[in-house]
């Protein structure tokens, strides 16, 4: 038996790891091996890619109960205006000024504790990554922002913000510290009963709670398409926080496996595989991220291609596969339309445990890109049907208030 | 005639005139949830190391090898609609494939379960 390197889904074909190359660790390593996860290489640390239930178990548990991650490989960190004046919207708009001109979004909007999901560009309009930017609820931190990018780009994508801040801001990394992320419909009884407060937050809100003598940044957020929160802890506590939330039996640990897997149910894009640098947001279908502000500004890197896709429509999509049959298509795996022309490419595809099989997504031609188009997967040289189908595979329940 | 093991983790036993061919306990843990198996056509001539079927796991794709020369004569069909129970009874109901066994067909070379046993501790 051997492995298809050209066919390995997102992430996952790396070899068991035992750490014996230069991999860096979260706080949180220990457990997971106490745990029995399987240890293997992500973003450049040594990360839990399962638990001895295996990935289907860990999925279903997180769309059922509530699923603990370890998701410490991020990049988190917190970018504060020097000599801020006191004014709260002055100094805000005043630190969302100096990242603005690197992203899509309308920082500047963000109301005190908002999160927003936004892509920092490069100056062809591609996506270098796509992040999250939180404005704090104390008006007392107005002209700080709470920023979380990934784990693979993060030391780049620090710097490029440090720059364009010059001597006006400082960033501050928090990848030291543990983030930890809660998901599923059982996130917000288990949250309620260590930090009760923080069930007050709706979707994309976030704020600072002390628990037990620790200050935890808390926001309603993740990438599973589930209500749950993402808790950033200082190192030291990290494990404490964990081994509280895993005695709830409500709660169990989930590695990157199920969390690949939830997020491609979820219709959620990977940084590295569904968007790269030749991406736009646009050919992503990630218009949304683009703030109605900034459009009209045309104020970002590579606004003129952006702008341009916007009026035009971009020559591909990202798009929704469900294949027929229960053969995965992989990354990688060539599309073809009705006539057989080679129209795209999967850009993350496998199992969808709660989908009941396989699904997929990745890049089409505009005009196949209409749902419910029959398509073809070149998978193994043999034609296999496939249709576009719209996104999300499975439903999001994400928390809002009314 | 006891079950033999290759490198690439397939067994093969002798069950009359035929051998059944799977994949190891080994093998279908490191695979994790197997999802899909593709199984090769009845009547297909295998050599020794050609590509017998393809596993997919939640995670990743993987190729089973012919472990000896043969043609195949019977598949698991079962495995279609249930490939999970490779991972359940990998060497017993979680068999691929039954092969008619090639003249230079040298099931003696292959390891012994405590020669692939010890295999295993090497990697």
């Amino acid at each position: 038996m051997a492995a298809y390197p050209c066919l390995s889904g997102n992430l996952i074909l790396a070899e068991p790891t035992h750490n014996d190359e230069d991999l860096l660790e979260t706080p949180l390593a220990d457990r997971h091996r106490a745990l029995g996860a399987r240890m293997v290489p992500f973003g450049g640390y040594a990360m839990p890619v399962q638990y001895p239930t295996g990935i289907i178990a860990e999925h279903g548990w997180t769309r059922e109960h509530a699923g603990l991650f370890d998701v410490s490989h991020m990049g988190p960190c917190l970018l504060r205006l020097v000599g801020p004046t006191g004014d709260p919207d002055f100094d805000h708009r005043a630190v969302a000024g100096l990242i603005e001109p690197l992203v899509t979004g309308d920082v500047a909007g963000l109301k005190p504790g908002q999160l927003r999901y936004t892509l920092l560009l490069n100056g062809e309009g591609g996506v270098v990554d796509d992040l999250m930017v939180a404005r704090p609820a104390d008006p007392a931190e107005a002209g700080t922002l709470y920023i979380v990018v990934n784990a693979g780009t993060k030391d780049g994508d620090f710097a490029r913000i440090q720059e364009a801040a010059g001597e006006r801001a400082t960033l501050t990394r928090a990848d030291d510290c543990g983030l930890l992320a809660l998901q599923g419909p059982e996130a917000a009884a288990v949250m309620g009963d260590l930090v009760p407060d923080a069930t007050g937050l709706s979707f994309m809100r976030y704020a600072a709670f002390m628990f037990e003598g620790e200050r935890l940044l808390i926001s309603r957020s993740g990438y599973t398409g589930e209500d749950g929160f993402e808790i950033l802890v200082p190192p030291a506590a990290a494990g404490a926080l964990w081994d509280r939330l895993l005695s709830d039996d409500r709660v169990k640990p989930i590695g990157l496996g199920a969390r690949d897997s939830l997020r491609l149910e979820a219709g959620l894009p990977l940084n590295g595989h569904d968007l790269d640098a030749t991406t736009s947001p646009v050919e992503a279908d990630l218009g949304f991220a683009i703030s109605k502000r900034r459009r009209e500004a045309g104020d970002f890197l590579g606004a003129a291609r952006i702008l341009r896709e916007l009026h035009e429509g971009p020559a591909r999509l990202r798009v929704g596969i469900r294949p027929e049959g229960r053969a995965p298509a992989r990354e990688g795996t060539e599309i073809r339309d009705a006539d057989g022309r080679p129209v795209g490419v999967v850009t993350s595809g496998g199992f969808g445990p709660t989908a009941g099989g396989p699904v997929a997504m990745g890049y089409v031609a505009a005009d196949v890109a209409k749902p419910e188009t029959p398509v073809t997967l070149v998978v193994r040289g043999k034609d296999m049907p496939a249709t576009v189908v719209a996104m999300p595979f499975v439903p999001h329940r994400y928390f809002r208030k009314t | 005639m006891p079950t033999r093991y290759t490198r690439d983790h397939e067994w093969i036993r002798l069950d009359g005139d035929l051998a059944v061919v799977g994949i190891s306990d080994h093998a279908q843990e490191q695979l994790g949830d197997i999802v899909f198996i593709e199984l090769p056509e009845v009547g297909k001539k295998l050599a020794k190391g050609d590509e017998a079927a393809v596993v997919e796991s939640v995670k990743a794709a993987s190729e089973v090898f012919a472990p000896v020369a043969g043609e195949v004569v019977e598949v698991n069909a079962t495995l279609t609609d249930t490939p999970g129970v490779v991972n359940e009874q990998p060497e017993g109901a979680g068999w691929f494939m039954k092969l008619k066994l090639d003249a230079s067909a040298d099931l003696d070379s292959l390891m012994n379960e405590d020669a692939y046993k010890a295999f295993l501790e090497t990697i």
